[in-house]
């Protein structure tokens, strides 16, 4: 079975800046994918390359086994829900919906029924007659899902799509999207800023860094494994230690990373339990987060570390700026990284 | 306790701040009285005008209301020919105005680089810095028999065309300049414009993403501008043909300078109220545009152009 989507080494670029740079990446049928990355890192034209918004200045895409390079996006089998929505404001919430299948002349007879089967799905059944001026954002946000869904693609691509959504319905929507696409099984591809959102859905993650791809793995293996130090900053906020403190520390002539949580604070002079890598610093700052507290700690050379505790634990007794302290973490939650960047 | 420090002025402007009618009240007051008393106040005095009638013998206006110069008007076949002749003209100039306008606006809104849509801008607005008569004599040299849209037919063995073009009953003539096809040219020029700009402004407001939308649901191109592009800019060519549509009814400087010689409604006005000195039929004249407005508005909120305003 051929994967849903290949990209063979795309570039495009605008001007002199190389947007998607030699990219190379496959995408399993029925997998839901996230493309993860700060903004300008070229995920988003990675998206656009393969709805066919823009076409590759070199390379090869392939969708389920037929090279679409040169394809334009009315004649591809996927579809997108885009970060505005981008409803037609001069259509009803019906019409919009059954406007993928309108002009591809499925009869009124037929497309009636599927468009109001589509918004039943995702529960704006009694709104097809409004406007979408009308609607709140999270039932645009529906809107555009239904629109995109209608045509049945193989391929579903979503630009950061609950952006614009406050917290509580972004996150109702993650659950509803990842069930959305497990009763469906079409392939997702799913484009966030948004680490906490592309761990929590995903099947696979690709991070994104300066239009190439950093690192194609698991949320786990993302989280657990990064490859470099910008996937451990970005995925996870995590503590990068530079070749030169990791010698001193562990005899280690990389970088490395650990978790914040995986950081404990002690008194100076306290015992480290075997196992244990100490390194003393000075209290810079401290947040509070509800259930954690993240506190700064400057090192004697000058590195930030942050460390998150539960506020109940012991450690948040010592924390208080300017008081001098050890930062301890076990040997085994160290994590060895590739120096170079990107 | 103590209160904000500050002279008259604050005084003031903390007044206006707390009485946010007052502020606008004496701000549209101003415009308000103009609009009112000069602008509705001359255009309820011209209809009361037009509920008089002149007496044929000693020609003084007798004011009294009748409806006389209303029925003159619609019988006599002389008038009906001016009106239908103006109606069809601006039908022909709003329509060509359209189909030559909504091209150059496409291109302005989504093609043009910043620095060219700088130069359309510039290229649309020039001509209307430049006094009207000066370019509507300017039209009649160029229409004329030795001007350069002859020779330059001339120069492409393209007379033959031309004059069998002229030879057209109705819209034909001795010269362009002499026909109404020569007319029909200057109106359109002059009133292209009008047109680009609010098509221009309403593309401008189409966002991108719903063209690529339409594209990804499986449009081609011309679904996506018949079921987008075209409904979303309407508005736009609705605003701008009501532009050429009342300013083609009420000019009567183009159809005497160029065109063949029969009447328009703005030169009917003109003429009776100088010459003729018949104020009332003038006054019934001038209502005509109004009402066809009034009627093409009608037609044109029908089609749904201000449903998205």
């Amino acid at each position: 079975m051929p994967a849903a989507i290949e990209f063979r080494d795309v570039t495009r670029t605008f001007g002199s800046v190389r947007a998607v740079d030699s990219v190379s990446l496959e995408v399993a049928a029925g997998e839901f994918f996230s493309m993860l990355g700060p903004s300008g890192s070229g995920k988003t034209t990675c998206l656009r390359l393969i709805a066919g918004f823009e076409l590759p200045d070199a390379g090869h895409i392939v969708l389920d086994g037929v090279d679409v390079s040169d394809v334009p996006p009315y004649d591809r089998d996927v579809n997108t829900v885009f970060q505005d929505y981008a409803l037609f404001p001069h259509m009803s919430v019906l019409e919009n919906v059954e406007y993928g299948l309108k002009v591809r002349h499925v009869g009124g007879a037929e497309r009636r029924p599927r468009a109001r089967e589509m918004l039943a799905l995702v529960k704006l059944g009694e709104l097809g007659e409004r406007r979408p001026g009308q609607l709140s954002g999270g039932q645009r946000q529906r809107v555009a899902l239904a629109r995109a869904l209608i045509n049945r693609p193989k391929v579903l691509l979503l630009d950061e799509p609950l952006g614009a959504l406050d917290l509580k319905l972004r996150e109702a929507m993650q659950i509803e999207l990842k069930a959305l696409q497990r009763e469906l099984g079409n392939t997702f591809v799913y484009v966030t800023h948004d680490q906490g959102e592309a761990l929590s859905m995903s099947d696979r993650v690709a991070v994104f860094d300066h239009g190439r791809i950093v690192q194609v793995d698991t949320p786990r293996a993302l989280y657990s494994r990064p490859r470099n130090p910008f996937v451990a900053e970005f995925v996870g906020g995590a503590n990068v230690l530079p070749a030169r403190l990791a010698t001193a520390l562990l005899g280690v002539d990389k970088p490395v990373a650990i978790r914040p949580e995986q950081m404990r604070i002690l008194a100076t002079g306290a015992a480290l339990e075997p196992g244990w890598v100490a390194c003393a610093g000075t209290v810079a700052d401290s947040q509070y987060h509800g259930a954690t507290l993240r506190i700064q700690v400057r090192t004697r050379d000058g590195e930030l570390l942050t460390v998150a505790r539960p506020d109940v634990s012991a450690d948040v007794a010592v924390s208080r700026a300017g008081s001098e302290v050890s930062v301890a973490w076990p040997r085994a939650s160290v994590v060895e990284l590739e120096t170079d960047r990107a | 306790m103590n209160t904000v420090a500050g002279g008259w002025s604050r005084a003031l402007s903390t007044f206006f701040y707390r009485r946010p009618n007052r502020y606008l009240l004496l701000l549209l007051l101003p415009p308000l009285l103009w609009f009112g008393t000069v602008y509705l106040g001359s255009l309820l005095s011209l209809l009361l005008q037009s509920f008089y009638s002149i007496n044929d013998f000693t020609a003084e206006v007798v004011r009294e209301p009748t409806l006389a110069t209303y029925r003159e008007l619609v019988t006599q076949p002389a008038h009906i020919d001016i009106v239908v002749r103006t109606l069809s003209m601006a039908i022909a100039v709003t329509i060509a105005c359209a189909l030559i306008g909504f091209p150059i606006a496409y291109y302005m809104a989504r093609y043009a680089a910043p620095r060219l849509k700088t130069f359309f801008y510039v290229g649309v607005l020039l001509p209307m810095w430049t006094s009207y008569l000066v370019k509507v004599y300017a039209w009649r040299l160029i229409l004329a028999k030795q001007g350069i849209i002859s020779w330059v037919l001339d120069a492409f063995g393209l007379t033959r065309a031309l004059d069998a073009l002229l030879a057209t009953p109705v819209i034909g003539g001795p010269t362009l300049t002499a026909s109404y096809i020569g007319m029909f040219i200057v109106f359109v020029y002059m009133w292209l414009p009008y047109m680009i700009l609010p098509i221009h402004a309403a593309l401008e407001r189409v966002p991108r993403t719903l063209v690529q939308a339409s594209a990804d649901l499986g449009a081609r191109p011309g679904q996506t501008f018949r079921t987008v592009v075209l409904p979303l800019a309407f508005p736009g060519v609705a605003a701008g043909s009501v532009f050429t549509f009342s300013l083609t009814l009420g000019d009567y400087i183009i159809p005497g300078v160029v065109g063949a010689p029969g009447y328009f409604i703005g030169m009917m006005v003109y003429q009776q109220q100088g010459t003729a000195g018949n104020i009332p039929l003038a006054a019934a004249f001038s209502v005509v545009p109004i009402v066809l407005i009034g009627i093409y508005l009608g037609i044109v909120k029908r089609l749904g152009a201000f449903d998205a305003l």
